[in-house]
């Protein structure tokens, strides 16, 4: 699905109640902005951060599953159980050698929450927003992600109605690793684009993806 | 972890099914710790709500939890004279019109001075 509209597509009445209410609270000085980000980071990870990672661990380990993804994210995510809630579309875009791929959304924080979690605060931030898209290769850098210069960097633009999600490279040193353990490494920074995932000595021990 | 009756959880604590129920959320947190409001009085106004949505014909499944959350947080806002409702409702519209006047790869945001992130 495309988006040729030339604005945003504004939020529900929900969100912009969310909004006006956010925005009345801090200006009037009621709340401190930091301490509510804080707080609101806090439960961040509580709208089901883990099912990315076990996406791309899928993808990762089964190579159909890996090509569906790449076809049809919104039929694969669907078949693990993992489904917008306001029918956007999913796209996954490949890390390659050549390629590296940086989601944004310049308009507003347009992001795949099913799957990643809430967006977090930087990801909001007007600057992330203007400069991921005029110097991407220093945005990275502030992330600790240098390139090879021949990488080339392609940047997605998330809309209401299209979402990405990145699928890291695997990492060297994770061969025979099991879907479990290679979820442990998969960060949600990779999946925006800003990192790479790289093996870790991971105890495979912690559970499975949230259900949702 | 602190829970509320009927709050939506897992053994770790609240699941939200979507980020602007995390935001109304955490600010609920944030002005009770700013000593805005007893916990009794939000359970007071967050019950007030949610009698209004069921007499309004909402079924109550649980899945509503987070309007009626917002909704009591308007309410104990504006009983407490934190802002009018005038206020809000402007707030509202201006939001709105910034995402409607704002052209794809701009950033939505109020005039300075008026918005949250400035």
């Amino acid at each position: 699905m495309t988006d040729d509209h030339d604005h945003s597509q504004p939020p529900s009445d929900l969100e912009l109640r969310v909004k006006a209410l956010e925005s009345l609270l801090v200006e009037k000085g009621l709340v401190n902005p930091d301490t509510l980000n804080s707080i609101i980071d806090t439960y961040e990870h509580r709208v089901g951060p883990r099912n990315g990672a076990h996406i791309v661990a899928k993808a990762w380990s089964d190579p159909d599953f890996n090509t569906w993804l790449l076809a049809d994210a919104s039929a694969a995510v669907s078949s693990l159980g993992y489904i917008g809630r306001q029918g956007e579309h999913l796209q996954v875009v490949a890390n390659t050698q050549d390629i590296h791929n940086l989601v944004v959304c310049t308009l507003c924080s347009c992001y795949p929450w099913p799957i990643l979690g809430l967006p977090p605060v930087w990801y909001k931030s007007a600057p992330y927003r203007a400069r991921a898209v005029s110097e991407p290769r220093a945005v990275l850098a502030e992330f600790g992600t240098l390139l090879p210069a021949h990488t080339k960097i392609q940047v997605w633009d998330s809309t209401a109605e299209l979402r990405y999600l990145v699928l890291p490279q695997r990492p060297a040193g994770t061969e025979g690793w099991t879907e479990l353990q290679l979820q442990q490494i998969v960060s949600r920074n990779a999946m925006i684009g800003v990192e790479l995932v790289v093996a870790t000595n991971t105890p495979a021990t912690k559970s499975g993806p949230v259900s949702i | 972890m602190m829970l509320f009756k009927g709050q939506p959880c897992d053994n770790d604590g609240p699941v939200f099914q979507a980020p602007w129920e995390a935001q109304a959320f955490g600010m609920v947190l944030a002005l009770h710790e700013q000593g805005l409001f007893t916990w009794d009085e939000w359970a007071q106004a967050l019950h007030g709500a949610i009698r209004i949505a069921q007499t309004d014909g909402d079924p109550d499944l649980g899945n509503t939890y987070y309007e009626h959350w917002l909704a009591a947080l308007e309410s104990i806002a504006l009983s407490k004279g934190l802002f009018s409702g005038a206020e809000i409702s402007n707030k509202k519209k201006r939001w709105y019109a910034a995402y409607l006047h704002t052209p794809h790869g701009q950033p939505v945001e109020l005039a300075v001075g008026d918005h949250s992130q400035k």
